[in-house]
């Protein structure tokens, strides 16, 4: 056997609610979720803080993939810095290309590009980024073409799991040192920062700020949303089918291949958009936010919030992402220590995440009172 | 044609290094299928033996011969520690144990910064293995190269003695090839395990006694190595030492040549990409070998 | 399937908050339009008998190596300071962030710095890239960022104080040095980034109009451990010496298989620019003796001001800790802000930009002075040797401080480089 299931992970909220307390946990949870993110927080942070806000959000996206494809589809993504770095890179590129547009200078290049380029022409490939419609839909749809190439041979070639990862991590270490080593037009190590604009809006007024948070936020609860949708449709139950028993699918006649392209097409568009997003919130990509060590970065909070649920995924992203900013400044050698523990703890005795904690607790106590040893 | 030869004998010292840090991995991935990010970290761990032992040994040459079965057993005492209190919970979930291995290289990382400071360390290197040997008219063979070649043989024919000829290879390739089958013929599998880890994580430290020759010693000596070993052992293929012998050598080779031809950094992503391309036309790598276990 | 009809619901309430956040947003500026001055709202905090000031440095991480000696030179001259009575009658607090070796997190603790901790000024940052990633941040809410690394120039921000030598400082005169000793050509190797790109593109446009080859060229990216092809090349290249722009890691590893290949500091020096006295401690001095550097300070630099700073340093942090060039300038950098504020007589960010030019200080390195209209600094130049007891000799300097030139303006034949 080669699936890579967990057995423990928890049952998530199967589709057929019956109590009326259930029923209505789902969309009393996304109106909570919903009420938090666009009307407490805002009014509560001050901007910095809103800002952070918005950058841990931009995890909690990749997470929403990350439980789709990894929770549910078992698929373990190890290389969604690629997808992030791609939709990071063409929002980026776009607002380069705005902000060289504003200065009025016709045929003005990126200011990188005067300082470190041959100073000739824009690269061809950089020329349809200046289109915003272009480079918007490119921010999704780019990680998606290129997980679809890459997924279609892996899957068809029933490339199994620990190889799929480990090809990942290759495939983003290629990229990281590519971007690295094309200074001239990508920015190097640098990556591309200092943008002035934001589709004709100023960066830097706060209530434009405050506008890309909610952008942020909306967009998180609409891939939720949509995720939701997923997991609960036929295609969801089909897909933990795949994750659980890939052979028994196959025998039943559907094809596997298609079940878990679909969810790492999917990862990587949502990994993309937040990519995308992070571009405005936090002002920089680079090929730093791309390599081995962030794409495993990406996994950390949606393994330790829980990989199947989405909300233990996306909760987990926040507070793994909250605990290293607040946490590395007072205690830089402890956090690192604190990280590795949470994997080992989440992953290792804990597969079902933080989510499954009241489940763990509930089934031990069930079995210490039935009197069977653990 | 100085350039043909000293590109390729480059080549088989870029592989040399290659095969000596993925050779425990052909063990512990290879033969028992657990991905273990902390094999980085086992590295250094036998890189820093030879720190701490050149410290206690004066002589450069007596301390990292000295430091060769040392840091084996240091570096092998680490994964059959880590294969006993988490590994052994994990061989259901093989992806799991990737996270779980990675969260340990982080806080053994930790662990080396706070013992041995965050600087890299300095080790002196024997006179004898910091010259060369001039073959021909501009063509010349480092020592430190032509010890970690020949160090990298010796650990491939010992591996494949034991494996072969010894009552514990003989168990190892048995609950590789069929646990159940292993365990109902009396085979203590569970100790077989620790034992093969054993060895895998110790391979691991006499790599990183080798590389304080030619890399730097810190507490991120194992990161820079980890990808490139995982990658050799992937498309040598699974439980076969001889893929990845011709593997290292090959992208030893391929490296260097591409090196040569473009610049480093373009030579790493051709590699890369090149690998991933191979292993979506052949995603069971060069060789397999074919068992009932793992279909 | 009851899921759906709860995902429509979700969906209309996130339709809604579209609407609410779009509105929200109808304030918002437009580019250029020139109503975004407000932005600018984060005023240091002074009015307290504290004044707190911004420490940036990677605490974690890869960069942490060097960026750790550097914070505690900044933590020792905030102690000496406020020994000394202060800035202004006001007590220093030094407020650190790590920066983790890690751009977009620098850029979070720039502002997080700047607007939760209300400090006067920021002193910190290594790399190139976690300068271009805060410098955005500083414009933005127009606080000062004191910068200690030498660096590859071409850059004035109004609110970063360059204390580091800009390309004219170092690497300039590292090439008056060599030509001077008859090593006119050069092979060129440095990590994959901006500052040897840079460098190098500086030092071929010199080399043409000098009567110097260039005979090779590489980069490896940046950790990279693995050497033999490029010392292969530089070996068969004929090369009189190296320049080296090397960063970190990859120094040990080259330095190593240049060794093993039989190449040597007498038949071929090599003459880098990012290793100081930490890293000679790291790569080891049997691979390094009798090579060179270039630098602005050394710990055996000469003087009482340096006896008087590597005593101190030694005396925090340890008998055998060496200190290097971007230490000093980390340790002066604070002092200079401090004769700026005093002789603004305010900590008023515009007011004490407008002091600085013309602050002189008797450092370590010898007397500096702060240039106003570069926000740079006048240091002297200085060529190194490695001993074999891993300190670094000066063998020339520039005999004067030397202005700098972070665009290369007083060179004609820099004159199309930027």
């Amino acid at each position: 056997m080669t699936t890579t299931s967990a057995p423990t992970t928890p049952a998530p909220e199967v589709t057929k609610a019956t109590s009326p307390l259930t029923r209505f946990r789902v969309p009393g949870g996304f109106a909570l979720g919903a009420v938090l993110l666009l009307g407490i927080a805002p009014l509560a942070l001050t901007d910095f803080r809103l800002a952070l806000l918005a950058k841990y959000l931009c995890w909690a996206m990749v997470a929403v993939g990350v439980s789709l494809a990894w929770g549910r589809g078992g698929l373990l993504v190890l290389g969604q810095g690629v997808f992030f770095g791609l939709g990071g890179y063409a929002m980026a590129m776009h607002l380069k290309l705005a902000d060289a547009a504003d200065t009025g200078i016709p045929g003005a290049l990126p200011d990188f590009m005067q300082l470190y380029g041959t100073g000739e022409a824009l690269p061809w490939w950089w020329k349809p980024f200046g289109n915003p419609a272009f480079a918007l839909a490119a921010t999704v749809l780019l990680p998606m073409a290129v997980a679809a190439v890459l997924g279609f041979f892996v899957f068809r070639r029933r490339v199994r799991g620990a190889y799929f990862a480990i090809l990942s991590q290759a495939l983003a270490a290629a990229l990281a040192i590519w971007l690295v080593g094309q200074q001239a037009t990508t920015g190097g190590t640098n990556g591309l920062t200092d943008f002035q604009g934001f589709f004709g809006y100023d960066l830097d007024d706060p209530a434009n700020q405050r506008t890309v948070y909610f952008v942020i936020a909306v967009s998180l609860l609409l891939l939720m949303a949509a995720a939701r949708q997923l997991f609960v449709s036929r295609y969801g139950e089909l897909l933990i089918a795949v994750r659980d028993s890939e052979e028994r699918v196959r025998f039943l006649g559907y094809d596997p291949a298609n079940v878990k392209l679909v969810a790492y097409v999917v990862a990587a568009g949502m990994a993309g958009l937040a990519g995308a997003l992070f571009v405005p919130a936090v002002g920089i990509i680079s090929p730093a936010l791309i390599g081995v060590v962030p794409s495993i970065g990406f996994v950390i909070g949606a393994a330790v919030g829980g990989r199947a649920s989405l909300v233990g995924a996306v909760l987990g992203a926040i507070a793994v992402a909250w605990a290293q900013s607040t946490l590395s400044d007072a205690f830089p050698g402890a956090w690192t220590y604190l990280q590795g523990l949470l994997f080992v703890v989440a992953v290792g005795f804990l597969p079902g995440g933080l989510a499954s904690l009241g489940a763990v607790i509930r089934r031990n106590r069930i079995r210490t009172r039935s009197g069977e040893a653990a | 044609m100085t350039v043909i030869l000293n590109q390729s004998f480059t080549g088989i010292s870029i592989g040399a290094v290659l095969l000596l840090i993925a050779l425990g991995l052909t063990l512990t991935f290879g033969q028992m299928g657990v991905i273990n990010m902390a094999h980085g970290e086992f590295i250094m761990a036998g890189a820093y033996t030879t720190y701490v032992l050149q410290k206690a040994i004066s002589g450069a040459g007596v301390s990292l011969l000295v430091a060769l079965p040392v840091a084996f057993l240091v570096a092998g005492a680490m994964g059959a520690l880590l294969e006993w209190l988490l590994i052994r919970r994990l061989y259901t979930r093989p992806l799991d144990t990737l996270l779980v291995t990675w969260g340990v290289s982080l806080m053994l990382q930790q662990l080396a910064r706070d013992i041995f400071g965050a600087p890299n360390v300095q080790t002196r290197a024997p006179d004898i293995l910091t010259g060369n040997i001039a073959v021909a008219e501009g063509i010349s063979l480092a020592n430190s190269r032509l010890f970690i070649l020949g160090l990298a043989l010796l650990s491939v024919l010992a591996l494949t003695l034991v494996l072969r000829f010894t009552p514990l290879g003989r168990r190892i390739r048995a609950v590789v090839q069929n646990r159940d089958l292993a365990e109902v013929s009396g085979i203590a599998t569970g100790r077989v395990d620790r034992m093969t880890f054993f060895i895998g994580s110790g391979l691991a430290g006499v790599a990183g006694v080798a590389i304080t020759l030619v890399g730097p010693i810190g507490p991120t000596t194992g990161t820079n190595y980890i990808v490139d070993a995982f990658l050799v052992v992937v498309v040598g293929g699974i439980g076969q030492l001889k893929g990845s012998v011709i593997t290292a050598f090959v992208l030893g080779v391929l490296q260097s040549v591409l090196e040569y031809s473009t610049t480093v950094s373009v030579a790493k992503v051709i590699v890369l990409v090149a690998i991933v391309a191979f292993l979506q036309w052949r995603p069971q790598g060069l060789y397999t070998l074919r068992t009932r276990s793992l279909a | 399937m009851s899921g759906l009809s709860i995902t429509r619901r979700g969906l209309l309430t996130a339709a809604s908050a579209v609407g609410a956040s779009a509105a929200l947003s109808a304030c918002g500026a437009k580019t250029g339009s020139g109503t975004s001055s407000d932005a600018a709202g984060a005023t240091a905090d002074t009015s307290g008998s504290t004044v707190k000031i911004g420490l940036l440095n990677s605490l974690s991480g890869t960069m942490a190596i060097s960026e750790v000696t550097v914070h505690n030179a900044l933590l020792l001259a905030v102690k000496e300071i406020n020994a000394a009575g202060g800035v202004l009658g006001k007590k220093l607090k030094a407020v650190s962030q790590d920066g983790a070796s890690d751009w977009p997190t620098f850029a979070e603790k720039a502002e997080s710095l700047i607007k939760e901790d209300k400090v006067a000024a920021t002193f910190g940052c290594w790399t190139s890239a976690s300068r271009k990633a805060v410098k955005p941040v500083f414009e933005k809410y127009k606080s000062p960022l004191f910068y200690p690394v030498q660096y590859e120039g071409l850059e004035q921000s109004p609110y970063i104080f360059y204390i580091g030598a800009t390309t004219n400082q170092q690497i300039v005169p590292a090439l008056d040095y060599l030509k001077k000793q008859g090593l006119t050509r050069l092979y060129l190797v440095g990590s994959d980034y901006v500052f040897p790109r840079t460098a190098n593109k500086i030092i071929k446009a010199y080399a043409k109009a000098n009567g110097m080859t260039v005979v090779g060229e590489d980069y490896a990216p940046l950790g990279s451990t693995e050497f033999s092809t490029i010392v292969n090349e530089v070996k068969g290249s004929g090369a009189d010496a190296v320049f080296n722009t090397l960063n970190g890691d990859s120094n040990v590893a080259f330095f190593k298989e240049y060794k093993s290949a039989g190449l040597t500091a007498k038949s071929m020096p090599v003459l880098s620019v990012s290793i100081a006295e930490e890293e000679v401690a790291s790569i080891g001095t049997q691979y390094l003796e009798d090579q060179l550097t270039a630098w602005n300070y050394y710990e055996t630099t000469p003087g009482a001001a340096n006896e008087k700073f590597v005593k101190a340093y030694q005396a925090e942090y340890g008998a055998k800790k060496p200190t290097s060039d971007p230490m000093e300038a980390a340790y002066i950098s604070v002092y200079l802000w401090k004769a700026m504020v005093e002789k603004a007589g305010s900590f008023d960010v515009a007011k004490v930009k407008a002091a600085a030019d013309g602050i002189t200080f008797d450092a370590p390195e010898g007397k500096v002075t702060v240039d106003g209209a570069t926000q740079h600094v006048y240091k002297t130049a200085r060529i190194g040797k490695i001993g074999s007891d891993g300190l670094i000799t000066e063998v020339w300097n520039s005999g004067k401080p030397v202005k700098p030139d972070p665009y290369l303006k007083g060179y004609d034949w820099a004159s199309g480089l930027s």
